[in-house]
């Protein structure tokens, strides 16, 4: 009977690989903050669904809305921040929830890792106790030896060493790599159906990087949640994800299978990202990394037309780059959308195109 | 830990030793432990001359204050100049009453201020915090004894003759009444000295604690709690108040170990038989028996709360490892 309370049990069969029932749905999300110079769109039209057992990824630069966007989904953003769009989770619409069913529904069914472990685990609170609380903040009934004996267990699953031991630390005695190992566990300890990763491998040294993004992978294994992994890392997204959804300036870019993305990319600026990427296998020594020109624009001034237009190759200019907005618009493969007015001609260029070759 | 705390102690006995030249030299260059002989009018230059003898006041500076530190260190502290009592006995009554003072005055400041920067932190710009920030100007910049005359007034005074009253309803002079004992008696006593020593303490924790509660409510690990679903009265008072709260003990700690000696003007509005009055009374006295153990014993109490506070700081914050 143990077992199977257990929050992630070994032998639950993960479903047939492929993508499960919807769970998920964000559309036309809207997140703008008022600030002085004016109000800062930080989300601007986000839309994307996630389905059980899926790994979404979300790539962009920093301040281009990913952050923001996973927040608004679970109502943690400042007061301060205007929502509107929409948030469906199964049948529950999560913007119109009153915090308190809101807070049912976090950590229970939809549970959040964050970026800098050592700053989001309260410096006070051992780290098993913090752990027990998100446990038991959902099943006020559990017993403490119970609780216990889960913690111990959630924080052997993600490959603590000593876990008994290691529960009764502070997490200033943890490295940086347990730290966000035990950010996971206590994510994952009520199986929530949709796990929420912003950055989970930033400032972790590239060892430890691929020992969290192996924890990551072994969760994924044994449960079948949605997984939503926001990141600026595509080596990352690469090896993780299902699909990835490309953000610019608090706008969707590119939203498709990560093979078709990575291999036929509709946008320049996944196409700029990719060019930018090292390539062990297949770099000659004479072609130099891809630099995407030019900074990401002011969100409370978002340049007109395609917010990409200044930095991009392929724009032209005025029309219709610097005036018309590109909608999200499919080619061939429905599943595949870009918000590019030029997105045939992106298609026909590889990254290494973009690569200056030295000496030239 | 331990060891911290030896050699902290340890460390405290040069920082004492400093204090007491200190002390020594000054209080011997601004006070003549004769002058009221000398002021009596008493022409007897033999009296005179026999007493410097007797207290040593012939000696050289240096000698005799190697024979204070000796006595001073061996508790033979002497009588007082003016009175005749042992000092060690007047220190020790006076103290016990500043101790009371001291001690209700810190428990209502501390419940007070937290509250009220915990409320002001958590509805920031709302109209109370405004009054909150407002009125604790008002309490820094007031000083105390304008406040305690005022409180005196209005709550003695005006009631009194208001309703005409026989008796008030709280008093404004000494600990007990001469006939009455009971603790309904001693609070009356209590309210009005207690209250003017917190006016200025409620001021500056109450902003201390409103800056710490907002610093920490923004901090990364408030959002984690939200997010595991955590509700929002237990974030505020497990994961914000007890961090908010390390920074203010430290205030705390160092703010009573000086408290020992800032009482003067309270206890003397109050006549609050204190430390305050004691040393209020040797210094229009000049009475340097006096003088010089109470300036020691209130040095040892700044030194003894100053490691307070980092031995709390220890057991509040994890992080901080005391050897």
């Amino acid at each position: 009977m143990a077992d199977e309370d257990l929050p992630i049990s070994p032998t639950r069969p993960r479903p047939p690989s492929g993508r499960g029932d919807l769970i998920l749905t964000v559309e036309d999300l809207h997140v703008s903050f008022p600030a002085e110079q004016g109000v800062v769109k930080a989300v601007d039209g986000v839309s994307f669904e996630v389905c059980e057992n899926e790994v979404l990824g979300v790539v962009g630069e920093s301040g281009s809305g990913k952050t923001v966007t996973a927040l608004a989904m679970l109502g943690l953003l400042p007061r301060t921040a205007k929502l509107s769009g929409s948030v469906r989770f199964r049948d529950q619409e999560l913007l119109n929830l009153e915090e308190k069913e809101l807070r049912l529904v976090r950590g229970a069914e939809i549970a959040m890792v964050f970026q800098d472990a050592l700053a989001a685990l309260n410096p006070v609170y051992k780290v098993g106790s913090q752990i027990g609380e998100a446990i038991k903040v959902h099943h006020p009934e559990i017993r403490r030896h119970e609780l216990r004996e889960r913690v111990v267990g959630l924080l052997d699953l993600v490959g603590i060493p000593n876990p008994a031991d290691r529960a009764d630390q502070y997490p200033h005695e943890y490295s940086g790599g347990m730290r966000q190992r035990a950010m996971i566990a206590m994510a994952i300890c009520n199986d929530p159906d949709v796990l929420i990763a912003d950055e989970p491998t930033t400032a972790l040294d590239v060892t430890i990087q691929a020992q969290v993004l192996e924890v990551m992978e072994r969760i994924q294994d044994r449960t079948s949640s949605a997984i939503i992994l926001i990141t600026h890392d595509l080596g990352v997204v690469a090896g993780l994800a299902d699909r990835v959804l490309v953000m610019y300036a608090g706008r969707p870019a590119e939203l498709g299978d990560v093979e078709t993305l990575f291999y036929r990319s509709e946008h320049p600026y996944t196409l700029g990202l990719l060019a930018s990427l090292p390539r062990l296998d297949q770099d000659e020594p004479d072609v130099r990394l891809h630099r995407i020109k030019g900074q990401p624009p002011s969100l409370v001034f978002v340049p007109p037309g395609c917010p990409f237009h200044p930095r991009c190759d392929f724009a032209r200019l005025p029309e219709p780059c610097a005036t018309q907005i590109p909608e999200l618009r499919s080619l061939d493969d429905p599943s595949h959308v870009a918000a590019c007015h030029f997105s045939e001609e992106v298609r026909e260029k590889k990254p290494e195109d973009l690569r200056p070759v030295v000496g030239s | 830990m331990l060891t911290f705390v030896v050699r902290r102690l340890l460390y405290s006995i040069p920082v004492l030793l400093i204090a007491s030249v200190l002390v020594f030299f000054f209080v011997r260059e601004t006070t003549d432990p004769l002058a009221r002989l000398k002021g009596s009018g008493n022409r007897d230059l033999t009296l005179i001359q026999r007493e410097t003898h007797r207290l040593g006041l012939d000696k050289p500076l240096t000698t005799q204050y190697g024979r204070w530190l000796k006595d001073f260190v061996r508790f033979k502290w002497g009588d007082s100049l003016v009175s005749g009592r042992r000092v060690s006995t007047d220190i020790r009554d006076k103290l016990r009453n500043t101790l009371q003072l001291i001690f209700w005055g810190i428990v209502a400041s501390a419940i007070i201020a937290i509250a009220i920067g915990v409320y002001s932190a958590v509805r920031q710009y709302s109209a109370l915090d405004y009054t909150f920030t407002g009125l604790s100007f008002v309490g820094l910049s007031m000083p105390p004894f304008w406040f305690g005359l005022i409180a005196i007034q209005l709550l003695i005074f005006v009631p009194k003759e208001t309703f005409h009253l026989q008796h008030p309803l709280l008093y404004s002079v000494g600990i007990h009444s001469a006939t009455n004992h009971g603790t309904l008696d001693y609070v009356r006593h209590l309210i009005l000295p207690v209250a003017t020593l917190s006016v200025q303490l409620v001021a500056g924790w109450s902003r201390y604690q409103r800056a710490s509660m907002l610093d920490v409510m923004s901090a990364d690990y408030i959002r984690t709690a939200r997010a595991k679903g955590v509700p929002r009265r237990v974030v505020l008072f497990k994961h914000a108040l007890r961090n908010a709260l390390i920074p203010l003990t430290t205030i705390m700690a160092i703010d009573i170990g000086s408290l020992f000696g800032g009482l003067i003007i309270t206890e003397t509005i109050f006549g609050w038989p204190g430390m305050g009055k004691l040393f209020f009374d040797a210094i229009n006295n000049g009475d340097t028996n006096v003088l010089l153990p109470w300036l020691m014993v209130t040095a040892g109490f700044i030194v003894v709360f100053n490691l307070l506070a980092d031995l709390l700081y220890g057991v509040l914050d994890p992080r901080i490892r005391l050897a």
